[in-house]
């Protein structure tokens, strides 16, 4: 059957089962719309409001929900637009798909009508990408771009495709079952590693788990709270595992590193094997290197080769299969029964946990604490960056992975408008809540016309304190509290905003406020609920390992 | 320490700056870089000479392999591969010294390769070390212009890159 490349990439979406797409059309993109438009069925098209909303929606759809999420925009400032979210997701190893119109192949390189050279400017931030030039290459390239963008490390990939490619027709075949590439990655380890590894874990006194967003990729969260529970080794996560292990678990310690509690931070400090999974010691999670665990042997488990040894020497290095080895490991070992090492943990968790929450002032402890407690801890929370993601890591009592969905690498500031959207389509029936400061809500605060259009309940709870936190407090701890540029005493007014763009706006000053409004916000099933929590300018999160410092020499209140 | 790396690469459009974008991006050092087809056409050859410390080769071997587009990547040990590197040298000569710069050449085994009233053009192949000593005898007679292919380099023996 001849088709029409454009009529191919529809095809071979629905090849590989896409039901959603998030995009924006344009002049390179509209052979692909108007396939869509009529050959389209059983793919939803969520129109944004700018582009890098949909990347972001994309990329929430998929952290979301585990499956590759895909977004379009035609050729230019429809490609550029999507940057900061490919960028995001291959910070965070996200797998997204983004099809992008190039301008018809003889005009390339004469600086066409809205050309750019996409594939040049994503190069170093995707995982592989792809100009297409030619229809009969087409369907085998958006085949092998979900491929890649899924397999081992997953991350974005991006599709170039010239307007004459969709215009041009070809032979349609379907996929076969054959893939040109073969994207395993080796098991770096033998049998004898794992006998070693585990006689490591067994011979341990102190051992600690660092459970990083590559366990809730590979799916092994479970198997790594068994092993935990298995040898009394208590866990730390980084912020990309927030969720990997439950908040209520008695071994979790919460976050490491630079934002990292204080016994997480003692602990690792102290502990003399470091069984680190899918993680890949950021520099905000090692702080000083030198200072960064210094008594232990480092284990570390990895689908990404290229992680071992990159930023810390590892003694016990895995790459491959992340499954692989923690169940080689798991069977091996015995039982510990009893654990002094585990118990000084516990005591230290109680005797460094502040449960005296201050009730009389609206604080994000409170806020937060509130929320958790009003979805059963069961909401999907999105995030924005600086303050309101690290306050939504340590508050809300995440359950299970996928439950929290922050930009960790990248840091961008305006993702989580975009990714609670993307989330909601991807699981309708959650509740999903987007934690935000008022610095990163303005951003992106445009896609609540497209929240509000497709009915998606969202709540975007602005912790609004009416400066860029983060940069505040940095400036407060470290600058002298000259306050440069992160005052923003000028709104708009997010109540009078929401209600603007069709959705419900609710403030709260007071701590008394936050149940009623939280309530009527949950009961939203149709509307997007923005509420705007007033909290201090000051409100800081601690603890902070200072710029330079060891994880063991942080500030706390 | 400088270190050769063979890489087997898809033929393919921005393979080049794939790599080359690896390097500058995570911060590794290229001392050179020479590429060119196989004997097979849709794969091509990079020789890459590289100045870091074991990590960092390591570092560099690793981040190669994931490239989709790179087959294959193998460090080469100096002492157990043949290396070569062409460079072709324009030298001031006239009549005057052009019979001391010919005769340097033999020395060397290079081949002059153009001539004219004022200049020769030299070529000369071998190890970096001795297209260095050349460099080193013709700069006195006064280098017009120069160009190097970086460095080229095989194992040793049976064994190819493709073996594993």
């Amino acid at each position: 059957m001849k088709l029409s490349g454009s009529d191919i990439v529809i095809e071979c979406l629905k090849e590989q089962k896409v039901d959603t797409i998030f995009g924006f059309p344009g002049g390179a993109v509209l052979n692909i719309y108007d396939s869509l438009y009529r050959r389209g069925e059983g793919i939803n098209h969520i129109l944004t409001t700018h582009e890098q909303g949909a990347a972001h929606a994309a990329d929430g759809y998929a952290r979301a929900s585990g499956k590759t999420g895909v977004c379009m925009a035609t050729s230019g400032p429809g490609a550029t637009n999507l940057v900061t979210g490919i960028a995001t997701a291959y910070m965070d190893s996200v797998p997204v798909v983004a099809i992008t119109g190039q301008v018809h192949s003889s005009l390339i390189g004469k600086d066409s009508f809205q050309e750019v050279d996409i594939t040049g400017v994503t190069m170093p931030i995707t995982k592989h990408n792809f100009l297409v030039k030619d229809v009969d290459k087409l369907a085998d390239t958006i085949r092998m771009a979900f491929q890649i963008a899924s397999t081992g490390r997953p991350g974005p990939v991006l599709i170039d495709i010239c307007k004459d490619v969709t215009i041009n027709k070809t032979e349609f075949k379907p996929a076969g079952e054959k893939s040109r590439l073969n994207l395993k990655i080796k098991n770096s380890f033998t049998e004898e590693d794992l006998d070693k590894a585990a006689d490591a874990v067994q011979k341990a006194e102190r051992p600690v788990i660092l459970s990083g967003g590559g366990t809730i990729i590979a799916g092994v969260t479970d198997i790594l709270v068994e092993l935990s529970a298995k040898i009394k080794a208590p866990i730390s996560t980084t912020l990309m595992g927030t969720g990997s292990v439950p908040y209520d678990y008695p071994l979790y310690m919460g976050l490491l590193g630079m934002h990292g509690t204080r016994v997480s931070n003692r602990a690792v400090s102290e502990c003399d094997l470091l069984i680190t999974v899918g993680a890949r010691f950021s520099d905000r999670v090692i702080s000083d290197m030198r200072r960064f665990a210094p008594k232990a042997k480092i284990m570390h488990i990895d689908a990404d080769p290229a992680e071992i040894n990159k930023n810390i020497t590892v003694h016990y290095p895995f790459s491959g299969n992340i499954e692989q080895v923690l169940k080689g490991i798991l069977k091996r070992v015995k039982p510990i029964e009893d654990s002094l090492w585990a118990k000084s943990v516990i005591s230290w968790k109680k005797e460094y946990g502040n449960n005296n929450i201050d009730k009389c002032r609206l604080t994000p402890k409170l806020i937060i604490e509130k929320i958790s407690e009003m979805t059963n801890s069961e909401a999907v929370i999105t995030t924005e960056v600086g303050q309101n993601q690290i306050w939504a890591a340590q508050y809300y009592r995440f359950k299970r992975p996928r439950q929290y969905i922050s930009s960790g690498g990248l840091g961008t500031m305006g993702y989580g408008t975009g990714a609670a959207i993307g989330a909601q389509i991807a699981l309708p029936d959650k509740k999903v809540i987007n934690i935000a400061g008022d610095g990163s809500f303005r951003m992106n605060c445009n896609e609540l016309a497209t929240a509000v259009h497709y009915r998606l309940p969202i709540i975007i709870a602005v912790m609004n304190n009416g400066t860029l936190g983060m940069v505040r407090q940095w400036q407060t701890l470290f600058y002298e509290k000259r306050y440069s540029q992160t005052t923003l005493d000028r709104g708009p007014d997010f109540v009078k905003l929401a209600d603007a763009y069709g959705a419900v706006g609710i403030r709260v000053e007071k701590p008394e406020q936050v149940q009623p409004a939280l309530e009527k916000a949950l009961s939203s099933d149709d509307r997007p609920v923005v509420i705007d929590f007033i909290i201090d300018i000051d409100e800081m999160v601690l603890p902070i390992v200072p710029p330079g410092k060891g994880i063991d020499e942080l500030i706390y209140d | 320490m400088k270190h050769i790396i063979s890489v087997l690469v898809n033929n393919q459009a921005g393979v080049l700056s794939r790599v080359s974008g690896l390097f500058s991006r995570r911060g590794f050092n290229i001392d050179s870089l020479a590429v060119g087809t196989t004997n097979i056409p849709e794969i091509s050859r990079m020789t890459i000479v590289v100045d870091g410390d074991d990590n960092i080769v390591d570092q560099v071997q690793k981040q190669l392999s994931k490239l989709i587009d790179v087959i294959k990547v193998v460090r080469l040990d100096a002492e157990n591969s043949v290396s070569r590197e062409l460079a072709l040298i324009k030298v001031r000569a006239d009549t005057s010294v052009r019979s001391e710069i010919m005769q340097i050449a033999e020395v060397f085994r290079a081949n002059i390769v153009d001539i004219s009233k004022d200049t020769l053009t030299i070529e000369i192949s071998g190890s970096s070390k001795k297209a260095e000593a050349m460099y080193e005898m013709l700069r006195p007679f006064g280098i017009l212009e120069d160009a190097r292919t970086g460095l080229l380099s095989l194992e040793r023996g049976a064994k190819t890159i493709l073996d594993d």
